[in-house]
């Protein structure tokens, strides 16, 4: 049985003296009954795959319906100029951002995390890191247990699709899991990941999904930076020692409310939000 | 339940798992349970499959699917053109179809001068999906594990030569439903099998009396 509560996955750690990232690897091995080297294996494949997606972003390619494709192309164009308002890492999160969020939209290959809408959150943060500080590959491969073991006890406890939970559920958990697979790579401990993970909830909790002519393109590609920049934030706190006053786990439960009093026009259905608004009503009578 | 990879994963050609990587898997297991490449299908697009499935490339998905490719090809924007040149004649069309799933396609596949397969499923997100009527039955199935689907009269015994003949050749069954439309009318059984059920089974259920037709899902091994 999967970890119902961040707290159960502490106190696993606790019990057998492991870290967050292997708690959830043997979990995931006894859940399966297979070995752990085919639980890693298996990880390790999906990391593989973030990696060649980033690296097949074609900034000549538009989507089926001509609204998103070029971000990624231009982001990296503005920060090669080394006059970013971010910094230049910052930039290069975003330009990763966007790039995932492109090739999505334009039917390239790429990994859900949690979905494909917030696909781009998770490699923004972690890739970048990867890249920018040639970071050992194992250490990225426990970011990614520590970020899939997040998100399962958000599916557990709350949701992950926007159709039951607004983006809050897609975006927010892709940056709730983001921020605490950072703060795994930069040394951060179970209680400081599980921080960053409340924090960057908390920052986009209430946040509708609200997709123009109900396609997973705008505001979605752009939505990926919000949550990418706002998991390094999440982060960067909980490794200065700022703590979340409220627990993760009460986090996610309030996470859940909102999403259940969340109205139907902002789950998805592409009637509320920004595609209720007079420029998509004509971008949609365009595409259909 | 979901595992850790449900949560990462799958490795999908966007846009959506739902719209896009479920439609994929639709076609590909009706491929699966027709046996081989439709020569021809017409394919029912219902609710928000109908509504928004251009822009998210589900009819795409499904004709790929229909072709034996999954959710991570990268052909799958080329699909049409790929059926076309593989002889694979396909409609696409919306439809209504009754107390149906917002994400259901109905597809019915055809091979020249031969046999005839209707099915209906619907994604539930995820990439995952269930099955939800075949050949006009009622039925309840993900297609994630090994298979077994007996068409067969509503008749004593059935049930029970179908776990006789699993029995002998020592296949565990996992899950077992069984539907039928009225008493003594048609029937299905849907089998659900940890191991793959091998072909000498299949045939000697077919010679059984009452059994109209037997088909078997074979998620262990490829085509």
């Amino acid at each position: 049985m999967s970890y119902q509560s961040m707290e159960e996955a502490y106190a696993r750690c606790e019990k057998d003296g492991i870290e967050f990232w292997k708690a959830v690897q043997l979990e995931d091995a006894e859940e399966r009954d297979i070995k752990t080297e085919d639980s890693w294996k298996q990880m390790k494949g999906m990391w593989q795959a973030m990696l060649d997606s980033i690296d097949t972003y074609d900034p000549s390619l538009m989507s089926r319906s001509g609204l998103v494709g070029k971000e990624g192309g231009k982001m990296e164009e503005y920060l090669k100029k080394g006059d970013t308002l971010c910094g230049d890492y910052m930039a290069k999160v975003m330009a990763n951002a966007l790039k995932m969020g492109c090739n999505n939209a334009c039917m390239k290959r790429i990994v859900a995390a949690p979905t494909a809408g917030a696909c781009g959150v998770l490699p923004a943060v972690l890739v970048t890191y990867y890249r920018e500080y040639e970071a050992p590959e194992e250490r990225m491969i426990e970011a990614m247990y520590v970020a899939a073991g997040v998100g399962q006890i958000i599916a557990n406890r709350a949701y992950l699709a926007g159709a039951s939970g607004g983006c809050q559920a897609e975006i927010g958990s892709g940056s709730g899991m983001a921020a605490a697979a950072i703060c795994h790579v930069k040394g951060g401990n179970k209680e400081q990941l599980g921080h960053a993970c409340a924090m960057a909830l908390k920052n986009l909790m209430g946040l509708v999904c609200d997709p123009v002519g109900g396609l997973v393109e705008v505001p979605c590609v752009k939505r990926n930076v919000g949550g990418a920049v706002n998991a390094m934030a999440a982060a960067d706190m909980a490794l200065a020692g700022i703590i979340s006053q409220i627990p993760v786990d009460q986090v996610i439960d309030a996470m859940k409310e909102v999403g259940d009093r969340m109205d139907v026009s902002l789950k998805e259905t592409g009637v509320g939000g920004v595609a209720g608004s007079v420029r998509a009503q004509e971008v949609v009578e365009k595409i259909f | 339940m979901a595992n850790i990879f449900d949560i990462l994963g799958p490795v999908m050609v966007g846009p959506s798992s739902s719209h896009t990587a479920g439609a994929v898997r639709i076609g590909l297991i009706a491929r699966q349970l027709f046996g081989r490449q439709p020569d021809k299908a017409v394919v029912y697009l219902h609710g928000s499959f109908a509504a928004t499935g251009k822009g998210h490339g589900t009819d795409k998905a499904l004709i790929a699917g229909l072709l034996g490719m999954k959710p991570d090809d990268l052909r799958i924007p080329e699909s049409f053109d790929i059926a076309e040149e593989m002889g694979m004649e396909f409609v696409i069309e919306p439809k209504e179809l009754r107390d149906a799933h917002p994400n259901t396609a109905k597809i019915i596949m055809e091979e020249k001068g031969g046999k005839r397969l209707e099915l209906q499923a619907y994604s539930i997100g995820g990439g995952r999906i269930r099955v939800s009527m075949l050949d006009g039955m009622e039925v309840n199935f993900s297609g994630e594990t090994n298979t077994l689907i007996v068409r067969n009269q509503d008749q004593p015994g059935c049930i029970t030569d179908v776990s006789t003949v699993l029995n002998l050749c020592k296949v565990n069954i996992a899950t077992m439903q069984v539907f039928r439309a009225r008493r003594g009318g048609s029937a299905v059984m849907v089998v659900e099998t940890d191991q793959v059920v091998p072909k000498s089974a299949i045939e000697m259920l077919e010679g059984r009396e009452g059994i109209l037709k037997v088909t078997f899902l074979n998620v262990s091994e490829k085509e």
